[in-house]
């Protein structure tokens, strides 16, 4: 794998942050949230920072932009300049001078931090307007001329399109090219490629790689992702708990990291190589899915209108003790699959049959009696459990459901905290005292208490930091050896596809195209946009667990990009 | 990470929150008032029988239209009743109707609003129901049902809960609309919960902090409403003193007469001024994005 090795010692140094300490506002005493990170960035750089939820990235960026949230966060001590001038210091329309003309930023989500009634264009030539003295034509040339360099096609068109009527894709290039219309000497990303479809993500981070190479722009990016971080990154800081861990150029990071927590980090990352094949357990399958197609809306009542065809013709199965991953990108629909199966929404047609019932057309009371084999985890483990309840309340309300005595159902509830990791005594307490790997695993403890047949996974773990996610990955795999459970593993992600599945089934708009044994398919795609996804992969070439370029044997096709 | 953490005891916390104020900075000075008159107020009226000097109805010829006077301390109507006493005994009234519209069309609108909140099919009837309910004025509704069932303290607070109804069923509905998308709801059908009980222990609880605003916007509107009907002669008979039929009965004297329209006004004034501050407080504290912006 290619890294990027440009040397920057002669560059001009772009930001400069020295000492910089942030803590909660009127609270000098209490533990500051960034405390004593120093940065270096020069022109044409693209410095990485990396790190866990709740390491200071975002807040060290704010800080860099003089956006702290002033009644939560203040700076207490060091400085932040950029070319010489101090930043911590400066004043409420200095910094807006500043802003646009010397540092731009880029967010997660483009489509929250664009304005929904104004169009595009238009809020590109704002950031003209208020910053130069063009006239109203030159300004809209200047902008068409910023929307072709950033590769939108149809310019003319989209100039006077509104954000929801354009792709997450799109809408981020509107965000770039706002940013960089005023050619800033500093380009903040944060998390910008997190909320996109892995291909999209490609082509955004070519995208800002190539404004970069164009402009000269330094740019100070923000990831957790160590893909991504191999795909763009000159000098990598790794950050922890408010403070820096390392700092070193990428190929050197990620072959020679030399602190424990980058190696954690680096280790934690998922494997593209597939997993060793595992035997099947049996030959009698415990899911037999044929046929499954969900429309939504359609019929109508005056006029028949085409529904969306959200899952279509989907037929799969999974023994006891394997698991299979359905892979596929936002609108893919795979979280219908499976919610289809867990009959959360009712299916148009096709059979549904687990552990011997065809519960595809039962009724809603029918079905209450076989919930039980088959269980949910959920993405968002900070709303998948009833904030009102206590942990306890949670895992007994499902057996109590099926007849369980509560005082059972308590003690099996002690047993379960035990089996995902924590401790009994957090029973009584409630989901917020939690953090977010902490309540996915009492999500997956309360699924567990039902002994399932199945269990869903429904993007699990993507909510989740690498080294928490790796963490949940095992509990899984522990859970399923231990108690022999099927499961459907939902995911976009296909490194953690690749360590987990068994079979994957791959789905582009409501359609599989692809279904074989893991190996097979991620290691000789046969579909073009199996291979593309595969392809678009950040960091695929690279094991970061061994630091060293992936063993070569295994992924040998589509390595042309 | 840092999650609200959510009210478990909404209507609890409301309570502690005003009375024992553990964040004391974040309640000002205007919501303290407000709570100490209407504390007032309540416990006035309902001990008014044992302090006041005369029998609210009873009349005294001798007495008529008497300025007030060490014997008389608002001084007297024009039967010569005592109106310190009548606008005391009054309140109670007055109160009762506000406190029992609010609870009627609280608990009333709660159980509908679940339902038409949770099941779709319901959800198109009832509503429909409602938004004719809201079409009707709801000042006309109460005199006809009034008129209908005649004069008394129930039909009066029927008459000023059903207008109410449809507004805390839209409320409820909306929360229980957003709330059954949560995967925690979700799961819970997936335990195999039935609906009953997904309904009032997941779903209800996140109605109590908006419900508890509401009640409180409609006991002060319907101890208004009690007194608009009274004074239209469609309240509660006037054998009962409430301060609208003291006010309706005062209009006619005044002219020379005018403390029998403003004591009682002033009273009503003031007790629904201080529920609808209470009500707003209650709604900066259980709904932290309402509240005004710091600085």
């Amino acid at each position: 794998m290619q890294f990027k090795n440009k040397d920057f010692s002669d560059a001009r140094e772009v930001l400069n942050v020295r000492n910089l300490r942030i803590g909660l506002t009127g609270r000098p005493n209490a533990k500051p949230v960034i405390d004593g990170i120093d940065l270096t960035i020069r022109a044409g750089e693209t410095h990485c920072l990396v790190g866990e939820s709740g390491s200071g990235k975002s807040v060290t960026s704010l800080a860099a932009m003089g956006l702290l949230p002033k009644s939560a966060l203040e700076v207490q001590g060091g400085s932040i300049t950029l070319d010489d001038f101090e930043i911590t210091s400066a004043s409420h329309s200095q910094m807006r001078q500043l802003r646009a003309r010397r540092i731009a930023m880029i967010f997660q989500e483009p489509m929250t931090a664009l304005n929904p009634v104004l169009r595009v264009g238009e809020q590109i030539m704002e950031v003209l307007n208020m910053h130069s003295d063009l006239s109203p034509s030159e300004a809209k040339k200047r902008t068409l001329d910023m929307m072709d360099q950033v590769h939108l096609p149809d310019v003319n068109r989209i100039f006077s399109a509104f954000p929801h009527q354009l792709s997450g894709g799109q809408r981020q290039r509107i965000m770039i090219a706002m940013a960089l219309i005023l050619d800033p000497d500093l380009l903040i990303a944060d998390e910008p490629t997190t909320a996109l479809d892995v291909t999209t993500q490609l082509q955004i981070l070519k995208l800002i790689a190539e404004m970069q190479e164009r402009h000269g722009t330094a740019v100070l990016f923000i990831t957790h992702d160590m893909g991504v971080v191999a795909e763009i990154a000159d000098t990598v800081t790794v950050m922890q708990q408010g403070q820096i861990v390392e700092r070193a150029p990428i190929a050197e990071l990620l072959t020679n990291p030399q602190k424990e927590y980058t190696r954690t980090l680096l280790t934690a990352v998922p494997n593209l190589t597939p997993r060793p094949a595992r035997a099947a357990a049996s030959q009698s399958e415990v899911v037999r899915v044929a046929g499954l197609d969900m429309t939504y809306g359609g019929g109508g009542f005056f006029r028949r209108s085409e529904g969306v065809r959200a899952a279509q013709d989907v037929s799969f199965t999974i023994q006891p003790g394997r698991t299979l991953g359905i892979v596929g990108e936002s609108g893919s629909g795979k979280s219908t699959v499976a919610r289809a199966i867990m009959r959360l929404i009712d299916p148009t047609a096709g059979s549904v049959n687990v552990a011997g019932t065809e519960i595809a057309q039962l009724s809603r009371r029918q079905l209450r009696d076989h919930r039980k084999h088959l269980q949910i985890v959920f993405q968002d483990p900070y709303r998948s459990l009833n904030p009102r309840w206590t942990v306890a309340r949670s895992l007994c309300e499902g057996p109590i459901n099926f007849g369980v005595p509560r005082a059972e159902a308590m003690r099996h509830a002690a047993e379960l905290m035990e089996l995902v990791d924590l401790p009994r005594d957090a029973l009584d307490r409630y989901p917020h005292q939690f953090s977010g790997g902490q309540r996915q695993r009492i999500a997956i403890a309360r699924a567990v208490a039902m002994k399932p047949d199945l269990l869903v996974a429904d993007e699990a773990v993507s909510a989740l930091d690498v080294s928490v996610q790796a963490q949940v990955l095992d509990l899984l795999d522990d859970i399923q050896e231990r108690f022999g459970v099927a499961m459907l593993f939902i995911t976009h992600d296909l490194r953690v596809a690749a360590q987990i599945c068994d079979e994957v089934l791959v789905m582009q708009r409501g359609e599989v195209v692809e279904y074989g044994p893991a190996g097979e398919v991620l290691a000789n795609p046969r579909h073009d946009y199996t291979r593309n996804l595969i392809e678009a992969a950040p960091g695929r070439h690279w094991d970061f667990a061994n630091y060293r370029v992936l063993d070569s044997a295994t992924m040998t096709t589509g390595a042309t990009a | 990470m840092i999650e609200q953490p959510q009210s478990r005891h909404s209507a609890f916390q409301v309570l502690t929150g005003l009375l024992s104020l553990p964040a004391g900075a974040r309640v000002g000075i205007g919501p303290m008032l407000a709570a100490l008159t209407l504390v007032t107020i309540v416990l006035a009226s309902i001990l008014a029988p044992l302090y006041v000097p005369y029998d609210p109805l009873a009349m005294n010829s001798a007495a008529r239209l008497k300025p007030p006077s060490d014997e008389f301390l608002l001084g007297t109507d024009p039967y010569g009743r005592d109106t310190f006493s009548r606008v005391m005994v009054g309140g109670r009234v007055s109160l009762l109707i506000g406190v029992g519209a609010a609870l009627v069309s609280v608990a009333v609108g709660l159980a509908i609003g679940l339902v038409a909140g949770f099941f779709r099919m319901a959800d198109s009837i009832i509503m429909r129901i409602m938004d004719s309910l809201m079409a009707i004025p709801a000042i006309l509704l109460a005199i006809a049902l009034v008129a209908l069932n005649g004069p008394s303290l129930g039909s009066v607070i029927i008459a000023i809960t059903v207008p109410e109804v449809p507004r805390v069923v839209r409320l409820v509905r909306s929360v229980v609309l957003s709330a059954r998308e949560e995967p925690y709801v979700e799961a819970a059908i997936a335990l195999g919960s039935s609906m009953p009980k997904i309904l009032i222990q997941h779903l209800m609880p996140n109605t109590m902090a908006p419900l508890i605003v509401q009640g409180t916007y409609i006991c002060a509107s319907a101890i208004l409403i009690e007194a608009i009907l009274s004074f239209l002669g469609a309240g509660v008979s006037t054998e009962i003193p409430t301060w609208g039929n003291i006010m309706a009965e005062g209009r006619t004297y005044f002219q020379i007469k005018p403390g029998l329209i403003f004591w009682p006004g002033l009273l009503l004034s003031l007790c629904i001024l201080s529920i609808n501050l209470l009500g707003d407080t209650a709604r900066d504290l259980l709904d932290p994005r309402m509240k005004k912006r710091e600085g």
